[in-house]
């Protein structure tokens, strides 16, 4: 298999694309891949901290591009995970501190060593993003269902496929199930007929992605939590595998076909 | 995006999504996403929709007797889709004479 660049984006900041770029990176890695997580936001960086590597950092990314060290020297190795590096970046400079062509460079790099490359990009039209983005071949947009988040959602998938990258797929993030049931929240189906896009995985809001970013272990390591298993079927999604939709747990008895029903907007 | 009903509501009354008590929040922010989306892929700035309005204005005037500090021009939602709506009320409209029966 061709090694694969994978940008994590979305338009809106804080719906989810750290945490979504730390699980899938290590369920992939999980799956038997060698997997390398790129935090592409310098500004904002903080994927080391999630992945709980943040103590182990010696050279960031900065370094091995001004050519203080050479790339490999900035790969930390996550030793709960087999094949499962990371590669950190500095908060201290400039949003423009990486040119799109140094980082295609990186990821051709990367790609002689690692099946997967995700990268954790800055949200939608920061500057940053085009440059963080620049060496992927595939984009994962984060979306939480709200009308702004949605939104500026748009507004990225228009960007990236002018970029070309394909495909574009959407993980909608923090769904309440029992919102959904009752048609206080935005449903999954409406959200991906208004932006015409595939979906590679629904997460729910839960408590332990919280606990789970405290302690600096990402939840697909060991937790059995629903978000822990839905950020393993995106991987799996992501690795071509065929996985059903799990059950959010609707409430009120009403089971896996209640709740799929309301989250992909039927019957209202 | 469709302008099919641009006249359709000269007498009617409009509906604005969050009137509508009977909907969901759901629904409601479904109803106002898909009218932000045209707008924002359209690229339609409030300067545009102005312009339109003014001309729009030129048009009709020279038909009908309207209040042209009344009108209002907005997308919408109408069942299902996004329509550009106006709002135009059009002021006292005098009988005309020589037209009674007999
Ligand atoms: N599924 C989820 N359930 C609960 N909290 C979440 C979930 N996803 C993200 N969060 C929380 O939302 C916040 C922002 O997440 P983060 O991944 O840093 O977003 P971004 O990288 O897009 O800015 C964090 O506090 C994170 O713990
Ligand atoms: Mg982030």
């Amino acid at each position: 298999m061709a090694p694969r660049v994978i940008v994590v984006t979305s338009g809106k900041g804080g719906v989810g694309k750290t945490t979504a770029t730390a699980n899938i990176a290590t369920a992939l890695a999980a799956l038997g891949n060698k997997v390398v997580a790129i935090d592409g936001d310098t500004g904002l960086r903080n994927l080391d901290v999630v992945m709980g590597l943040e103590n182990r950092i010696v050279y960031t990314l900065l370094d091995a591009l001004d050519g203080t060290c050479t790339l490999s020297k900035t790969l930390i190795r996550d030793k709960r995970v087999e094949g499962l590096c990371m590669i950190p970046t500095a908060q201290s400079r400039t949003k423009d501190a990486v040119a799109p062509e140094q980082m295609e460079h990186v990821c051709d790099e990367l790609k002689k060593d690692f099946d997967y490359i995700l990268i954790d990009s800055p949200a939608g039209i920061e500057a940053g993003f085009r440059n963080a983005a620049a060496g992927a071949g595939e984009a994962l947009v984060v979306t939480t269902p709200d009308v702004t988040a949605v939104r500026d959602a748009d507004r990225i998938i228009g960007l990236l496929e002018s970029m070309e990258k394909s495909p574009i797929r959407l993980i909608v993030n923090r769904i309440r199930p029992h919102m959904v049931m009752k048609g206080d929240m935005l449903g999954v189906k409406d959200i991906l007929d208004v932006l015409a896009i595939d979906l590679i995985g629904m997460v729910p809001d839960d408590e332990s992605v919280f606990t789970s970013t405290s302690r600096g272990d990402p939840l697909t390591i060991s937790s059995t939590s629903r978000a822990a298993l839905a950020f393993r079927n995106i991987a799996s999604r992501i690795a071509g595998n065929d996985v059903p939709y799990i059950d959010l747990e609707a409430p009120q008895g009403a089971g896996l076909f209640g709740f799929l029903k309301k989250a992909f907007g039927q019957g209202r | 995006m469709s302008i099919r009903s641009l006249l359709s509501s000269i007498f009617g009354s409009r509906s604005d999504p969050r009137d509508r008590y009977d909907d969901s929040p759901g629904q409601v922010g479904m109803d106002r996403l898909a009218v932000l989306l045209v707008h924002d892929r359209a690229d339609i700035s409030p300067g545009m929709m102005e312009n339109m309005k003014l001309d729009i204005i030129e048009v009709i005037k020279k038909y009908i007797d309207i209040d042209e500090n009344q009108i209002d021009l907005a997308l919408e939602n109408e069942d299902e889709s996004v329509a550009l709506l106006a709002t135009i009320p059009i002021k006292n409209v005098l009988r005309r004479r020589g037209r009674a029966a007999k």
